[in-house]
């Protein structure tokens, strides 16, 4: 049995960092990850990362910015910290191999981002994910004798006893042998939940595990109801343009040939804030200044040729690729997507759970940096800051822990359960038909505009999905790579997520960040200037607690960009 | 909508059953992938079937497979594309050898071995290759308190190789990798080249020779371009590796046991004299170099020995007839006098030119009408733009 002082579930950008950081602090570190690690949704970053490096720049603004962005739901103190780190982390990234892309005196080079007061985005072309995820995975080659990879195994449970986390659970894809894996604790870095929507712009392998994972074991969720609609993504499959585009200088165009950001951010224009730009754009659409196609137009051809093969060249390769659309030459046709979700297992500015011993870092986690609204290129550094805080942490304190004894025979609830899902008799409906509706109902009622009318809806079809994925039938009975079996899991994730965002929208009557209510259409800081926490409690359904919002110094003021 | 049929390759070790293939027909846009088909048929009809996939662009890399023939990613190729493919090297005996129309085989990777059905064992062959070229930076010292300086041109330059998602289709169809199983290979020397040309590792000298001297590195590759056309990502393997090549021959004049070097000057030199290939002096140079005496080094003559075979199959076949070979290709003298010039000119040039995605784009992409030069300065292509978009702008309201 494995038994390592912390161990990492996920291995995007939070869980590498927190890998890293841990065995940096001497502990025995493992990371298990359903999919090989550079596969991890991070990857799919493109932009760039936030930090207030440049001599000009302060942390104050940058914090500010994102402050601003959260709709004053962002807790201050971790925006603090997040912010204040943020510069010595890109220049770890930087001694560690990023190839940042530089600017005319050889320095770090930075692009204009949304939401921002500066240009103060770091990037590599438009894969800034993909070349900070495969730079980890290069550390974590190099350090393999520190840590331990778990590539390719699923984790079905985490391990309580007495209150603590003390391991998890895990399938060996390979083979569907299960494995107790003992540790000192646990840190969740599984990432966000974006299948629960149908069309997302994330990875079919971001299904919520970490979230209902804790959850389940009676961690408290946050701000579950803010989910991020990015501004920019394909009408057909919900893939993403980066924001990156439209910090090079491209422009949004409704259908009549109207700049229409002009009426709603005449400031920041295409670079407000996403979730003001998104509704931006979904008023135009929804007002019949869209084209028929349900878009609105996205201008990149506004920047210059070179610079766009240079700095944005996935796009370029996604365009062709997936609209028939050659971006350097005319417009490619936009809508607001799904894409993020701010909320989350509740942390510590430590990443450390309402459970001991359970940690959780990055988009699975909410510190919460982001409150109602993500800033562009803060994941990155969330994921970055808040998974090598988290390692250190979790690493610290093992040093002074005795190894929990847990016993082998711990799998045996989840090989009764694993059992069960393959001996179900097959009438049920078919677990992708489960999932599709899911995603088109949680896209049509909880999205960039909400009621209360909608809500109940997708609440009444979210139970009903609930019943039926219980006897959703699966076609493979075997054990060497059996996705089927996985995706019964899975779909309970999704489930279970998708019912604590639509709980929490239904609880937060007012408008703020990325939840717009039409039957409660203004910021109301009287009442609502607090975070909705969920947890499970035995009951069937989430139970709601609130807690404060920290404030330092950031007074809620009216926010216009 | 247009109908497809997928030929899938199956195989599960657990069943005892050997490989099989499974057909299953969908009705798709021709511009759908063939990810799409695949998970269509997942789930509305069996779920079974093995493919590993994520995130639907073309960055995660999961979803490596052969379609017709061809390896490649299934989430980026369009199942028209992949259906008008003649069918190529798939085993498929019912339409071997026909033009498949709408039918699509699916199967897994070459060169790795297969877990189940469209799933390879990638850590096998693949992470092993990488793992070889010390995948990771070796900072220059001092490391500076804040960032190297660096010309910018550098990281855009190791941007290219860095985009590789490592899908593994290049490993899949490497031929020389399937004659020398132990072939560093394009995938793992495209990851060798993100670190040669970083200006801030330190290592660059010892990489190179390392490539260099190891039988199954940089001159191991057959230039077959198979790793080029495969890549989803426009790494173009093979050009790293004749990158690697040339820094390590031209420019830090490291010279190796397997004579790839002097193997690749005798070429070069070889035409710039008679404008053609001497096939008989081919071996004498590439192990004795450009002088009269080198025709009598020993290695010469024993690679000419075992040369011997291949010299009688081509000389059958009639790829070469004795009399060329020996006394050399001739071609009218001021055709000579044009290929020298060619010499004369990439070679009098202070710095080599080279094709990178990030820099330069793809060699066919189309310019605009009346945008001028392939590579117009920005200040040039700027005013055409503008035009453009205006004109578009104008356009669309209706």
């Amino acid at each position: 049995m494995p038994s390592h002082d912390v161990l990492i579930i996920g291995a995007g950008l939070a869980g590498q960092r927190a890998a890293l950081a841990a065995a940096q602090q001497g502990a025995s570190v493992a990371i298990i990850s359903k999919v090989h690690p550079v596969r991890s949704h991070s990857v799919a970053a493109a932009g760039g990362i936030n930090a207030a490096l440049n001599p000009e720049d302060s942390w104050e603004s940058h914090a500010f910015d994102t402050v601003k962005g959260s709709d004053y739901l962002g807790d201050q103190d971790a925006i603090e910290i997040m912010t204040r780190e943020a510069p010595e982390e890109i220049l770890w990234l930087e001694h560690s191999g990023v190839t940042f892309h530089r600017n005319e005196t050889g320095h770090l080079g930075t692009r204009a981002f949304g939401g921002a007061s500066q240009a103060r985005t770091y990037y590599v072309a438009d894969i800034t994910g993909h070349a900070i995820l495969h730079v980890l995975y290069e550390q974590l080659m190099k350090h393999h004798e520190l840590v331990d990879r778990y590539e390719e195994w699923f984790t079905t449970d985490l391990l309580i006893d007495e209150g603590r986390c003390v391991g998890a659970v895990g399938r060996d894809l390979r083979d569907g042998r299960l494995e107790v894996f003992n540790a000192k604790g646990v840190i969740l870095a599984t990432g966000g939940a974006g299948q629960a929507y149908e069309p997302t712009t994330n990875g079919l392998i971001v299904t919520g595990d970490g979230i209902s994972l804790a959850y389940r074991v009676g961690a408290k969720l946050m701000d579950m109801e803010m989910i991020q609609y990015h501004p920019t993504t394909l009408a057909g499959n919900g893939l993403l343009i980066t924001e990156g585009a439209r910090g090079e200088g491209a422009q949004l165009f409704n259908a009549r040939g109207e700049r229409f950001m002009e009426k709603y951010a005449p400031n920041k224009l295409e670079l407000a804030s996403r979730d003001v730009v998104s509704r931006a754009e979904q008023t135009e659409i929804n007002e019949g200044r869209g084209f028929p196609d349900g878009t609105v137009a996205l201008d990149i051809t506004k920047v210059p040729r070179k610079r766009t093969l240079e700095a944005l060249r996935e796009i370029v390769n996604i365009g062709r690729d997936f609209a028939g659309v050659d971006i350097t030459r005319e417009p490619i046709h936009i809508r607001p997507g799904m894409h993020y979700i701010m909320g989350g297992v509740k942390t510590d500015v430590e990443g450390e759970t309402t459970i001991p011993g359970l940690y959780a870092a990055g988009e699975v986690a909410c510190v919460s940096v982001h409150g109602g609204n993500r800033l562009g290129a803060n994941s990155l550094l969330d994921t970055l800051i808040f998974g090598r805080r988290a390692g250190e942490h979790l690493a610290k304190r093992a040093a002074q822990m005795p190894m929990p004894s847990t016993a082998a025979s711990r799998t045996r609830d989840t090989e009764r359960r694993l059992e069960q899902i393959l001996r179900r008799p097959g009438n049920g409906r078919r677990i992708g038909a489960i999932k599709h509706e899911l995603g088109q109902t949680m896209n049509q009622f909880v999205a960039v505009f909400r009621d209360a009318e909608g809500l109940a809806k997708a609440h009444e079809i979210v139970h009903r999905l609930k019943e039926e994925a219980v006897d959703a039938g699966i076609d493979d009975k075997g054990s060497v790579f059996n996705q089927d079996l996985i995706a019964a899991i899975e779909l309970g994730y999704m489930l279970d997520v998708a019912e604590c965002i639509v709980v929490a929208a239904q609880e937060r009557k007012e408008s703020r960040g990325a939840q717009f209510r039409l039957d409660f259409p203004s910021r109301n800081d009287d009442q609502w200037l607090k975070h909705i926490d969920l947890s499970r409690d035995g009951g069937p359904e989430p139970r709601v607690s609130y807690s404060e919002v920290t404030i330092t110094r950031w007074q809620p003021e009216e926010r216009t960009y | 909508m247009p109908e497809y049929t997928l030929r899938i390759r199956r195989f599960d070790p657990a069943s005892g059953e050997a490989a099989y293939w499974d057909e299953h027909t969908v009705e798709m846009g021709a511009k759908q992938s063939v990810l799409d088909a695949l998970l269509k048929v997942k789930d509305d009809t069996d779920g079974s079937i093995g493919i590993r996939c994520s995130c639907q662009q073309a960055i995660c890399g999961s979803c490596g497979v052969r379609m017709n023939g061809k390896p490649g990613l299934a989430c980026n190729t369009h199942l028209e594309e992949a259906a008008a493919r003649v069918h190529g090297v798939g085993w498929n005996p019912d339409t071997e050898g026909e033009a498949t129309s709408e039918v699509i085989t699916v199967e897994p990777m070459g060169n790795m071995p297969v877990i189940r059905d469209l799933i390879v064992d990638m850590d096998e062959v693949h992470w092993k290759k990488i793992q070889r070229v010390t995948p990771w930076l070796i900072n220059k010292e001092p490391v500076p308190e804040r960032e190297y300086i660096v010309p910018h041109d550098a990281m855009v330059d190791v941007t290219q190789t860095m985009a590789c998602i490592q899908c593994g289709a290049c490993v899949s169809d490497c031929l020389a990798m399937e004659v020398d199983p132990l072939f560093i290979g394009p995938a793992g020397l495209a990851k060798a080249y993100r670190f040669v040309g970083d200006p801030r590792d330190a290592d660059k000298f010892e990489r190179l020779n390392d490539l260099a001297q190891d039988p199954h590195g940089i001159y191991d590759c057959t230039h077959c371009f198979n790793c080029i056309d495969a890549c989803p990502k426009g790494v173009d393997p093979m050009s790293q590796i004749m990158r690697l090549r040339r820094i390590a021959g031209a420019d830090e004049h490291i010279e190796d046991p397997n004579n790839g070097h002097r193997h690749e000057q005798a070429f070069t030199t070889l035409v710039r004299d008679y404008g053609l290939l001497h096939e008989a002096e081919l071996l004498p140079r590439s192990y004795g170099g450009d002088s009269w005496f080198s025709k009598f080094h020993p290695a010469a003559g024993r690679e000419l020995l075992s040369s011997l075979p291949s010299i009688v199959a081509a000389v059958i076949r009639g790829k070469v007839s004795p009399k060329l070979a020996i006394f050399g290709h001739k071609i009218p003298k001021d055709g000579l006098a044009e290929v020298k010039q060619i010499y004369e000119k990439v070679e009098g040039r202070g710095e080599r030119l080279e094709l990178n995605l990030y820099v330069t784009g793809y060699e066919d992409e189309p310019e605009p009408v009346g945008a001028g030069a392939r590579e117009p300065a920005p200040e040039a292509s700027a005013p055409a733009t503008e035009e453009r978009a205006t004109a578009t702008e104008n356009e669309e309201p209706q």
